[in-house]
């Protein structure tokens, strides 16, 4: 029997994995990029499921939302990458530090 | 059967995240993440959002990857240096980790979201359309974040165009506004001048004959 718990720790496993991808990989801006893709798609995992033994369909409007919002956020972060490149030759994350913040 | 497929599409989800995030390849990383979002759609269909799981394939494996793979061979990143730093990373990387996991595990281990609090629903009948219910409910109670959406993805659409375009040496453009000012009488003009004849005509090529 597959409840809501065994999506829950999916979920959680999921969201996990793609915070160890974001520390640990500080050389790539893209694997970063899709570390967060993968953070966005642990917690959609946890809003279907939700969704699903509650029998409320919000949670998987939500789920459309979320979708839309990190289509619109990919788009732009790979457009800002590309000019970094142009401008450094490089998306390193280390060499990224002009702001000095 | 239910738990048969819960287990083969789990296991494939957390077996491509981990390649996602230590593939040494930018490319195998973007690999691994199309075959995490196919796994968990595979996992939506169990849980019947049939139609975000025709979603999730068409919008992140058809358009946002394809957008991914386009730019990670277009930037032409060596594969050398994403490795090093790995180590240097490790210990306060495992220590956030580590806390989150743990985290997690008392919430889950608190016995709130069992089978008393949450009970298995009973699956939908055959003639059940998820997409018509999403449909029913996103355009009436959800119109305006939907319209909201749409704008959002306009706006998305504009920054990334602005934010890449570039005007390059040498290619030659329209310009409309020195288009719908030109006046026939700037475009031709008539000389007088007396006929001349040709001192030696060309006729091997044939084109001035007399």
């Amino acid at each position: 029997m597959i409840t809501l718990e065994h999506y829950l720790v999916l979920g959680g496993i999921l969201f996990c994995l793609s915070v160890a991808g974001v520390f640990l990989n500080r050389k790539n801006l893209i694997v970063l990029l899709m570390a967060l893709e993968l953070m966005l798609l642990a917690v959609n995992m946890n809003f279907v499921a939700f969704s699903h033994f509650m029998g409320d369909l919000s949670g998987q409007i939500f789920v459309f939302f979320i979708l839309t919002v990190a289509a619109a956020e990919t788009s732009i972060g790979l457009a800002i990458m590309v000019l970094i490149f142009r401008q450094k030759q490089s998306i390193n994350v280390d060499d990224l530090s002009s702001l000095k913040g | 059967m239910h738990a048969i497929f819960f287990y083969m599409f789990a296991v494939i989800v957390v077996l491509s995240a981990i390649g996602v995030i230590t593939a040494s390849n930018a490319v195998h990383s973007v690999m691994w993440l199309v075959a995490c979002f196919i796994a968990t759609s595979g996992l939506w269909l169990l849980m019947q959002a049939e139609f975000l799981a025709i979603v999730l394939v068409l919008v992140y494996v058809g358009a946002v990857m394809v957008l991914f793979l386009f730019v990670v061979m277009m930037l032409n990143v060596k594969n050398a240096p994403l490795r090093e730093g790995f180590t240097r990373y490790l210990p306060i990387g495992g220590v956030i980790v580590l806390t989150l996991g743990i985290e997690f595990a008392l919430i889950f281990l608190d016995g709130r979201f069992d089978l008393n609090h949450y009970p298995v629903p009973e699956a939908y009948p055959a003639d059940y359309s998820n997409t018509r219910e999403l449909g029913r409910i996103l355009f009436t109670e959800y119109v305006l974040p939907f319209e909201l959406a749409a704008v959002l993805l306009l706006v998305a659409i504009v920054a990334a165009i602005a934010l890449t375009l570039r005007r390059r040496e040498g290619t030659r453009h329209q310009d409309p506004v020195q288009q719908v000012k030109v006046r026939a009488k700037d475009r031709v003009r008539l000389v007088k001048m007396p006929v001349e004849s040709p001192k030696e005509p060309l006729n091997k090529s044939g084109r001035r004959r007399l």
